[in-house]
This record gives C-alpha cells, sequence and structure tokens, in this order.
C-alpha cells in the first residue's frame, strides 16, 4: 500500500521528544493493536451501534467516516471506556488492546486513559496557564520534577509546532489561545503522557481552514509512532490522511453499524458495497 | 450600533436599577456621616485609636477592642469555613450519591435559614459553657468565632456548590480522557475553574460575619477589651452598637454611628483587597 508518504527531511531536523514522529514506514505489516469484535452498544432500551468487528493497525491512522448520528463517537468512546461515564449505557462484544480484555471491569481505567488519548471536536484547554494545562496530567500521572516536566513540555510543544509561538507566554492562559492553537495544545498535552494511541472525534471541524490545515498536517506526522482512529466529515480529509477507513452507517432507521472496511484507497476508489459508493462519491448522506 | 425599541427600553431600566443600587450605598454612607458629624466634628479621627478608653458618656472614644475583636472573629470564622465550605460542596458535587448530594443540599440551606438568634442561643447554652470548662469564662472570642462559622459555613458551601456545578462538562470529560482521577480532576481543574466563584461566595461569608451582631452578641461576652488569647471575652462593633444605641444620646450615639462607619469601612478594604489580590491571575 502506498498511502504513507516519503519521511519528510526537514522535519528530522526538529528535535522531538518521542523520536522522530515518522518513524519509519508503517502500515506495510499490518498489526492488529485493537481488536473489536462484535461490538454492540445500547444507550437505555435504544441501540446505538450493532455488530462492529474491525482492527485497528498498529502505527496507522484509521478514519471512521460515515452520517451524523451512526455511533462513530460512540464507537471511540467504548475505546477508551469514556462510555463508563455514560449513565444507562450498555455494551456488549469484545474489545481488546494490546491482547488485553478493554472492558474488564477490573482494568486500571486511569492507565488505559494514558495509553489511549482522546482530543475532541471542540478543543478543551482547561482554564489554566499553557505550561500548567500539559503538567497537570503529567503530576497526575507521577512525574514530579520540574526540570523534567519543562522538558517535556518544551518538547511536546515543538512536537506540535507550538513551540515558537507560546514561548513566551507559558505562564499566561491557555483560553487565550485562537481555536486551533488550543487544539494543538490539547493534542501536545496528550503526547505529553506517550500515549500508544489517539481517538480524535472531529478534531478540525471546529477550527477555520488554516488551522484545520496545520492540524491535519500534524495528525500526518504521528503516523508510526502513533496509532490513531479519527472520526471525521471530511470526506477529502479522510482520504488524505488515512491508511484504513471504516463506513458507518444507520441501518433500518435503528442503530449505527460499519458497512465497509479496509485500507483507505480502497474504500474511496474501489467500494464494495453500494452505500459506501454512494457516501464517498457524495450522492447519498 | 443602533438599538431596537424593546433594546433600549431594557438597557434604560437596566441603568435605572444600577443606579438605585448605587445611591442607595450613597445615602447610607452619607447618612452615616451624617449621623456621625456632631462627634467627627470635635474630636481627631486619631482618637478613636488613641484614646485611654471606651467611656463615650466621658467623652473617650477608643475603638480598638472592638475593631479587633471584630477583625479577629471574622478572620477566625472565615479561615475555619472556608475549607470546610470548599469540603462539603466538593463532597456533595463529586462524592455524594444523588440522592443523598440533593438531601445533603437541602440540609445546608436549612442551616443558611436558621436566625441568628437561634444560633446565638445553642451557643451560650450549649458551647459557651463547654468551652468555659476548657478555660473560664467560655463566653469568648472563641465562641464567637465557632458560632460565626456555622453561620457563614452554608453560604460558603452553597456558592461554592454553585460555582463547581458550573464547571463546564467538558472540562469533566477532557479530564477523565487524560487519565485524570476524581481528586486530580477536582484540585487540578474544577476547583480553578470555579475560582471567581469561590471567592466571591468567601467574600460574601466574610461581609456577613463582619456585620453579624446578635450570634456574636450572645456568645462573646462583650467586655471591651484587647483580646489577648481566644479564651477573652470580647465586643465585637457590631454588638457595641446594638448594646448602647437603646440609652445612648448627644456624641455616645454620634460615636456610635462611627462603629458603623468603621465597619462598613472594613467590609470597602475586605472587598478592594480580594479585588486586588485575585484580579492578577485570573484565566477565564
Amino acid at each position: 500500500m502506498n498511502e504513507i508518504e516519503p519521511v519528510d527531511k526537514t522535519r528530522m531536523n526538529e528535535s522531538y521528544t518521542l523520536g522522530p514522529l515518522q518513524a519509519g514506514p508503517p502500515c506495510c505489516d499490518p498489526e492488529p493493536l485493537i481488536r473489536v469484535d462484535n461490538l454492540t452498544l445500547h444507550y437505555r432500551k435504544k441501540p446505538a451501534l450493532e455488530n462492529v468487528s474491525l482492527d485497528i493497525y498498529k502505527g496507522c491512522i484509521t478514519a471512521l467516516i460515515g452520517p451524523s448520528g451512526c455511533g462513530k463517537t460512540s464507537f471511540l468512546s467504548v475505546l477508551n471506556r469514556m462510555t463508563d461515564m455514560i449513565p444507562d449505557c450498555r455494551v456488549s462484544g469484545k474489545v481488546h488492546f494490546n491482547g488485553k480484555d478493554l472492558r474488564d471491569p477490573a482494568l486500571n481505567v486511569q492507565g488505559l486513559r494514558r495509553d489511549i488519548g482522546m482530543i475532541f471536536q471542540k478543543p478543551v484547554p482547561f482554564p489554566l496557564s499553557i505550561r500548567r494545562n500539559i503538567e497537570l496530567p503529567l503530576r497526575e500521572h507521577g512525574i514530579s520534577k520540574q526540570a523534567e516536566l519543562n522538558d517535556i513540555t518544551q518538547l511536546v510543544l515543538q512536537d506540535v509546532g507550538l513551540w515558537d509561538e507560546v514561548k513566551g507566554r507559558l505562564e499566561s492562559s491557555a483560553l487565550a489561545l485562537s481555536g486551533g492553537q488550543q487544539q494543538r495544545l490539547c493534542i501536545a498535552r496528550a503526547l505529553a503522557l506517550k500515549p500508544k494511541v489517539l481517538l480524535m472525534d472531529e478534531p478540525c471541524s471546529a477550527l477555520d481552514p488554516i488551522s484545520s490545515g496545520v492540524v491535519e498536517d500534524l495528525i500526518q506526522r504521528l503516523r508510526g509512532k502513533y496509532t490513531v482512529v479519527i472520526v471525521t466529515h471530511n470526506l477529502a480529509q479522510a482520504r488524505r490522511i488515512a491508511n484504513y477507513a471504516g463506513f458507518f452507517w444507520i441501518k433500518d432507521q435503528r442503530a449505527g453499524c460499519l458497512i465497509e472496511f479496509g485500507q483507505c484507497k480502497q474504500i474511496f476508489e474501489a467500494p464494495v458495497h453500494e452505500l459506501t459508493a454512494a457516501y464517498v462519491s457524495g450522492s447519498r448522506g | 450600533m443602533s438599538l431596537s425599541r424593546a433594546d433600549r427600553q431594557l438597557l434604560a431600566l437596566l441603568r435605572g436599577c444600577a443606579l438605585l443600587s448605587a445611591v442607595i450605598v450613597l445615602l447610607i454612607l452619607l447618612f452615616l456621616l451624617r449621623e456621625s458629624w456632631p462627634v467627627l466634628r470635635q474630636v481627631p479621627l486619631l482618637r478613636f485609636v488613641t484614646d485611654a478608653s471606651w467611656h463615650p458618656v466621658d467623652g473617650l472614644y477608643q475603638l480598638t477592642p472592638m475593631l479587633s475583636a471584630t477583625l479577629y472573629s471574622t478572620l477566625g470564622a472565615v479561615l475555619l469555613a472556608t475549607p470546610l465550605g470548599i469540603a462539603s460542596a466538593v463532597f456533595s458535587r463529586y462524592y455524594a450519591p444523588p440522592f443523598l448530594a440533593g438531601l445533603y443540599r437541602r440540609l445546608i440551606e436549612l442551616l443558611a435559614g436558621i436566625p441568628s438568634v437561634v444560633y446565638g442561643f445553642w451557643g451560650l447554652i450549649t458551647l459557651a459553657p463547654l468551652i468555659g470548662r476548657l478555660h473560664p469564662p467560655g463566653v469568648s472570642l472563641l465562641t464567637g468565632i465557632l458560632i460565626l462559622t456555622l453561620m457563614i459555613l452554608p453560604t460558603v458551601a452553597l456558592t461554592v456548590d454553585a460555582a463547581l456545578a458550573a464547571v463546564p462538562i467538558a472540562y469533566v470529560r477532557g479530564a477523565a480522557a487524560l487519565g485524570l482521577s476524581r481528586w486530580g480532576l477536582i484540585s487540578g481543574v474544577a476547583l480553578p475553574a470555579a475560582r471567581s466563584g469561590i471567592i466571591a461566595g468567601i467574600i460574601l461569608a466574610a461581609g456577613r460575619a463582619i456585620g453579624e451582631t446578635m450570634g456574636v452578641l450572645m456568645v462573646a461576652g462583650n467586655v471591651v477589651q484587647q483580646p489577648l488569647s481566644l479564651f477573652d471575652s470580647v465586643r465585637t462593633l457590631t454588638a457595641n452598637i446594638a448594646l448602647e444605641m437603646a440609652y445612648a444620646t448627644g456624641e455616645h450615639r454620634a460615636a456610635l454611628f462611627v462603629s458603623g462607619l468603621a465597619l462598613m469601612l472594613m467590609v470597602l478594604v475586605l472587598v478592594g483587597t480580594a479585588e486586588l489580590l485575585f484580579r492578577e491571575r485570573r484565566y477565564d
């Protein structure tokens, strides 16, 4: 598969905490990191998602596309157990992450969420300074040496291309940043925890086109080092950045389900299912 | 920008309300000044802190012991009620199961509704003898502080509770997604986000503590003296006014209005300081 861009040499010169973000050609040898088998999700009695089975491959960007209300966000929420916070939400089926049962009630959910980060549609910087936004989760996870915190802060801000914009005002409010900067700060905050997976719920849709482009470039650069699952309504974006794509649809006016899953190129250029073909060509949905 | 008719009417109404509130405060201040004028005209301000004692009938107007009593009792009550009130709000918002949280909130509201004279009565009958056993006489600064704490606790608890309720759910989800524990969310995100509401609650509570009269009057002993320990009897400025107003005439009466003026100044200083202290690091 040739979805992967060549490693950008100029970017290799920048310093990265976490190693070069494009760490070699991923996805050539798909290795499932998350395996979802027959997942069904109910809100109260109402099914929101039925019988979804798919694999999320390590180091790849997987895009979830489909119309609103077909359960894409619910699917993401299962993967980092945010569904625990929704009363009357019932999940059944098997979800394995790194070989471990992700739905195990005894699982350390805080640890899981450290491994599987999440970025929301609307950026959620906390009403704290820029520095404190990044330090807070780090301190929570046991990193308390100021020198180490400073290093990580600088490196992750460099990773998301925010360092030069904010290095002079780390102590000022994160809420004063622009929408695009806030979203990049949130990504930096998530990266600081060295997650294995990043779940992104329409991370660009609340941003202006230029900021959206910047964030999209950033997501591209996460490929290889991180496994990214991104929900997007922007088909062109999905096509540009994803290695794999899953198409969700509301079946029988009832619950969302996965219609088709495969390599991005195949989904967009040679869809098997007629609904997929209609959706990606823009004639439905 | 031109406003519609309805907007103009509303604007006029709102301006009217704002003006009315401001005018009322100014009128009260003017009234206090007018009533205290007979003594302010003759006695230099410095004598209110340098006179030998408070014997207004003999022309001695030392207010310091009462100023200190008000200051200490307010400070003590705020120091005690703030952590308790915040803890209470955090409990009802983040730890109590929903049915208990509702019940608990009603209880705190009830606590806010108890008349101060009832608190004072309870303090006099129950609390003062207990403290008297520790160190006589029992009616003391400490008893006053404890009664005041009880009285302002609901103010702090309810305002902080409301401020925490106003913390956007997005912060809660954002914090959870970063693997923050419940306490991590509370201490790192929710309390800082609710900061201005919490400060408002503390100022409100401090204002109430400064102005509280009956509850303290009944338990603090009302001896005009500079308190040297928590177990000394004290008389607050408010108690001073309430105790002597009935029989004060002439310059004595005017001197009591000076006490009122001093109270108002204290509240002014309190609000001003809070404003200065907390304006710097506001992130919203």
